[in-house]
């Protein structure tokens, strides 16, 4: 039983000032590139929106503060209604990447449409067991079962509660 | 009949709704008009087709008795009888009494959550299968009793499905990792059950996740699918066995790449060989052998139709009915909703 943190010393990272996030719009009457790019660009930062704000388990830094998500991390295709994140745990032996995975699949279940279909993953080359993270984050099954865990599912319900400064 | 031949459709006859949560598994009864579900809501509901109007309506629900997801369901072959895999860790035995269905049986000792359960041929053995990477075998004894007969820990991940061959006393279970294993009795060692052979990447196998298994008719063939987006069709000599000869070994016959670009769930060989899939895509997808005999290459198949958007979600489950009136399937998806279509020629 591990009573320590296991990342006890996370670098903190300053975040950029927030783009102005205006709310995704519905109307894609005019489907020039132009407005297909903007509505490209909104969505993505949409999806960022919704995760970049979910608390590190052990520290209570956000994950964009820590780097773990970026606004790069997100990957949306409207058309096929496909989300990938793509996320950097903090350190390569970081056991934690799994719940931080899970929070991720979590928050954007709740946010997204139920077409959504969402892919996580842990960045290549950046986590010792990082194969074997992401097959269990995209397995749909492991996933309802951990789901259905209370003490999982509370450690969850905290990273993706909003924090009052 | 060449089917390829034919325009056909599938066409949807029915939505059955009625659970609150998404549908994992489908079953048909062997021997009535009957067809059951199982759901992340805990439940199990049993449909039945009225014989007057032919439409399906909920009969009854089977509800407190598993306290988690119910993840699949198996009538025995008599029909008598309805298994129940649970997360919660039992697989739950339920005789239709006609008006309602009791439970007369729970059978635990799985560590963790039950995936699936399958009757053998003859309905004398049970299977299960679970997130504990064993398989565990049961004997049916009379007066509501099932008895472990052996636990199998051959495979070094979650197992995702056992299946019974349909006429032989041979089980088969896939995997999270990634293989395919076959189990038989054996008189050594005082008899016991035991891994003959495991169809992994070096034998043409899958390279992810194997989520189910089918078998034809005859049974000696079958279909897996996986999270590898591809579906695979081996073949052994299984007349072999049947006459005593000893194992015939299965042996990868074709692969069935690029239908779907989402994790393959399930499939399904219909009696009148047709392979069903389900998967993440939304998508039903139709394949039939192309009758081309090619002696290098062996069997090959074709994409019958498939049917996109056939629900609003991930598809978990296809079941081809048992009945020989009509072509009937049924889909159980993520949506919450079970499906039933027919296969239908159109003019």
């Amino acid at each position: 039983m591990v009573s320590g943190l296991i990342n006890e010393n996370p670098i903190v990272y300053e975040i950029k000032e927030r783009r102005d996030v205006r709310a995704y719009s519905s109307n894609t009457d005019e489907l020039s590139v132009d407005a297909i790019d903007q509505l490209e660009v909104k969505l993505n930062i949409c999806s960022a929106h919704h995760i970049r704000d979910i608390k590190d388990p052990e520290h209570p830094y956000s994950l964009e503060q820590l780097k773990v998500l970026t606004e790069d991390s997100v990957e949306v295709d409207d058309t096929k209604s496909r989300v990938r994140v793509t996320f950097t745990p903090t350190v390569e032996h970081c056991s934690m990447a799994t719940i931080i995975g899970l929070c991720v699949r979590v928050k954007l279940m709740r946010s997204l449409p139920s077409r959504y279909k969402i892919d996580i993953r842990v960045a290549p080359g950046t986590h010792a067991t990082e194969a074997a993270v992401t097959k269990q984050l995209n397995d749909k099954e492991r996933v309802a079962a951990a789901l259905e865990n209370p003490n999982l599912v509370e450690m969850v319900d905290e990273c993706l509660s909003p924090s009052f400064e | 009949m060449d089917l390829m031949e034919k325009n056909l459709e599938l066409i949807e006859v029915q939505k059955l709704e009625g659970h609150t949560d998404r549908v994992w598994n489908a079953a048909w009864n062997p021997v009535s008009p009957i067809l059951a579900s199982c759901s992340g809501d805990n439940s199990v509901r049993i449909w039945e087709q009225s014989s007057l109007s032919r439409s399906w309506s909920c009969k009854t629900v089977l509800e407190e008795t598993h306290t988690r997801t119910v993840r699949s369901c198996s009538w025995s072959p008599s029909g008598k009888l309805l298994a129940t895999a649970s997360f919660d860790g039992t697989t739950a035995i339920w005789e239709d009494l006609g008006d309602e269905f009791e439970c007369i049986s729970t059978l635990e000792g799985h560590e963790n959550e039950v995936k699936s359960v399958s009757w053998n041929a003859s309905g004398s053995y049970l299977a299960t299968c679970s997130r504990d990477k064993s398989v565990w075998i049961w004997e049916v004894l009379g007066g509501n009793e099932y008895d472990c007969a052996s636990v199998l820990n051959g495979h070094t991940q979650d197992v995702k499905m056992v299946l019974w061959h349909p006429t032989l006393d041979v089980l088969f279970s896939c995997s999270y990792d990634n293989t395919i294993k076959v189990v038989w009795w054996s008189e050594d060692d005082d008899g016991d059950y035991q891994c003959v052979q495991t169809l992994d990447e070096s034998t043409n196998g899958h390279s992810s996740t194997v989520w189910a298994i089918s078998f034809n008719a005859a049974g000696d063939k079958m279909v897996t699918c996986s999270d590898d987006l591809t579906l695979k069709i081996w073949g052994a000599d299984i007349s072999m066995m049947h006459s005593g000869e000893g194992y015939a070994p299965w042996t990868h016959l074709c692969t069935l790449s690029g239908y779907h670009d989402r994790t393959i769930f399930s499939t399904h060989w219909s009696s009148d060989d047709i392979i069903a899939s389900g998967a993440g895509d939304d998508a039903i997808g139709l394949f039939v052998d192309s009758k081309q005999h090619d002696p290098v290459n062996g069997p090959s198949y074709n994409l019958l139709l498939k049917k996109e958007k056939a629900h609003e979600m991930d598809i978990n489950s296809v079941q081809w009915s048992p009945s020989k009136e009509s072509r009937l399937l049924a889909s159980a998806s993520d949506d919450g909703m079970v499906k039933i279509w027919q296969l239908e020629t159109t003019p």
